[in-house]
């Protein structure tokens, strides 16, 4: 039941994750995911029909805490990392634009 | 005088330091002689931090001198994977896109081993954000094993597992999401422990595939990775998914660690393992005859289901992964593009110029079996498979109390032999992936040597939570086999 994973697939799939690639990229990228797809397929050989997914191994229940306003993280040592900064805010290009309707 | 020191254990040089008899800032500068005449030729160490870690040792002595009590640790030289977060010396989790990264906190775990007193003398190299199984895909520097430099250290903790076997270190923190601590110890002779999924916080451990993470001690010994292992393990409220410690009571790894167990019942799974190399399979044979000889019994088990192990970790491992590396987009911190000319740029770019070809194949397969259209063929029929997987282990750990195979089915393979077949890689993990999908512990320890010399690991894996029985029965090889006596021959 494997669909074909070609180049048009990788190219929409690296958009999605938001990376570009080169055509190189592309072609290397597009046998070696066709290969490691086909490989995943293997689980179709096993009946899951009555089978719960799986996702924690431990029951995980959500954490609370009591609502009230502590200590946060100072915005100089949150700033510290960022590519571009001015005294309070991260910098970055603009985000409205008339070609910002990108999906 | 120098090599002698780093040859004893964390216990033997903590007891030493606490009596008074040696100082940690000797141990600390053994270490550091080591580093220095070995690391060039390894390339364990991303970072090394000799002036804070001398003048961390300089003061503990002085408080050791003036009669205070100290830490579990105090004294002793580690070294942390540099993808657990340190406030004092970068994390780059062996990525360009995190190169100069400085973390605003320390990982839950680097707390814990500061306040056991503990010296952290470097960060280590590892496979880029923890992915591979070599360390070769580390996005900054090469690590070679120090048994034959030709040959990899194994990964993704590979330059924690060579630090610990070359002794530029006593002991060293990896991580573990489909046998990273484990094969990599396995690959360079050192003892490797990957805790039950919850027993270890997982907070500041940069996440890779959160329901499959977690954080353990590599070391020379079994009492060593006991010794960690009280330091690390607990309930930490800034991790949720760490165990309530009511459900899973802490013990002391080290108070009943020489006590035998009798009728012990060791599960082996032939039909799986069948595919190992032959002197692989022969040291663990040998293995076997050693708890037979201790009064053991082995019991030959089948599970089908490990066969779909590798197919459901990497539709687990890469979703989970394309949802935690999302946040590397050169906005907050790390790299950002040069080239970044609308806010799409911004992300793409970055991401393209920081990633290396590991991680974006990883990111993009995750993100294909999370898309729409894909997602019930994919990940969740992965997810069911995960369900089976461990239904399976869990009738299987009623006939016995640990199940024994290989950690790997072959000793270290030479760099670049399989850097360029992914898939060939992600098999090499067959063994070790099924103990992070169901979350059990499991260790490995080493257990004899083929003919080219190079370590053969044997891996335990045993119920959740019952690292103390796995600690016993990984001590009652050591005790028989003195193991832990080897070290390569490392030409300065």
């Amino acid at each position: 039941m494997a669909e074909k994973i070609n180049r048009e697939l990788v190219q929409k799939v690296a958009r999605l994750s938001r990376l570009e690639l080169s055509d190189k990229q592309t072609e290397r990228f597009t046998s070696q995911l066709s290969a490691i797809l086909e490989y995943v397929h293997k689980m179709d050989d096993l009946n899951t029909d009555n089978v719960e997914p799986l996702a924690h191994c431990l029951p995980v229940d959500n954490v609370m805490r009591t609502d009230e306003a502590a200590e946060s993280i100072p915005v100089r040592k949150a700033l510290a990392n960022a590519p571009g900064a001015n005294t309070s805010f991260f910098r970055v290009p603009k985000v409205l634009d008339e070609d910002a309707g990108i999906i | 005088m120098s090599s002698k020191i780093v040859n004893l254990t964390c216990r033997q040089l903590r007891d030493e330091i606490a009596a008074g008899r040696l100082k940690s800032k000797t141990a600390v500068q053994a270490s550091f002689d080591a580093i220095e005449s070995l690391d060039n030729k390894i390339g364990a160490y991303i970072s090394t931090l000799k002036d804070q870690a001398v003048e961390r040792a300089d003061k503990l002595d002085e408080k050791l001198q003036a009669g205070q009590i100290c830490g579990p640790m105090a004294g002793v030289p580690v070294a942390v994977k540099d993808n657990m977060c340190t406030s004092f010396a970068p994390t780059t989790c062996a990525s360009r896109i995190l190169e100069n990264y400085l973390s605003p906190y320390n990982a839950t775990v680097v707390e814990k081993l500061l306040a056991a007193d503990a010296i952290i003398i470097g960060k280590t190299n590892l496979d880029e954000f923890a992915m591979g199984s070599s360390t070769e895909n580390s996005g900054l520097q090469k690590t070679s094993n120090p048994w034959d430099n030709s040959r990899v250290p194994g990964g993704s903790s590979g330059g924690s597992a060579a630090a610990v076997a070359a002794r530029m270190c006593f002991a060293a923190l990896g991580s573990d999401t489909g046998g990273s601590i484990r094969q990599p110890a396995g690959f360079c002779g050192v003892v490797g422990l990957k805790p039950t999924y919850g027993r270890v916080s997982r907070y500041g451990l940069v996440a890779y595939g959160s329901s499959l993470d977690q954080i353990g001690p590599i070391t020379k010994t079994v009492e060593d990775s006991a010794l960690l292992l009280n330091v690390i393990a607990g309930r930490d409220k800034l991790d949720s998914t760490s165990v309530d410690e009511k459900q899973a009571p802490l013990c002391d790894y080290l108070t009943e660690l020489d006590k035998p167990l009798s009728n012990l019942k060791i599960a082996i799974l032939p039909a799986f393992t069948e595919g190992a190399d032959l002197q692989v399979n022969q040291a663990i044979g040998a293995a076997l005859d050693v708890y037979r000889r201790a009064g053991a019994d082995i019991l030959e088990l089948q599970m089908p289901s490990l066969d779909y192990a590798v197919a459901a970790y990497y539709m687990v491992a890469t979703a989970e992964a394309s949802s935690n590396l999302a946040r590397y987009d050169g906005v907050h911190y790390g790299h950002r593009s040069e080239k970044a000319r609308s806010y799409f740029d911004v992300y793409s770019k970055s991401r393209s110029e920081g990633f290396g070809s590991e991680v974006k194949r990883r990111i993009m397969l995750g993100t294909y079996a999370l898309s729409s259209g894909y997602y019930d063929a994919y990940y969740l029929k992965a997810l069911k498979v995960r369900n089976l997987i461990r239904k399976e282990l869990t009738t299987a750990f009623q006939k016995c109390d640990c199940i024994i195979t290989p950690v790997s089915p072959t000793t270290a393979f030479k760099r670049g032999e399989k850097i360029d077949d992914p898939l060939q890689m992600y098999l090499s993990d067959i063994y070790t992936i099924a103990a992070n999908l169901t979350g059990v512990p499991a260790i490995s320890i080493p257990c004899g040597f083929d003919d080219k010399n190079l370590p053969v690991g044997m891996q335990i894996i045993s119920p959740a939570f019952s690292e103390d029985k796995m600690l016993r029965i990984a001590r009652m090889y050591e005790t028989a086999t003195n193991f832990s006596n080897a070290s390569p021959a490392i030409s300065a």
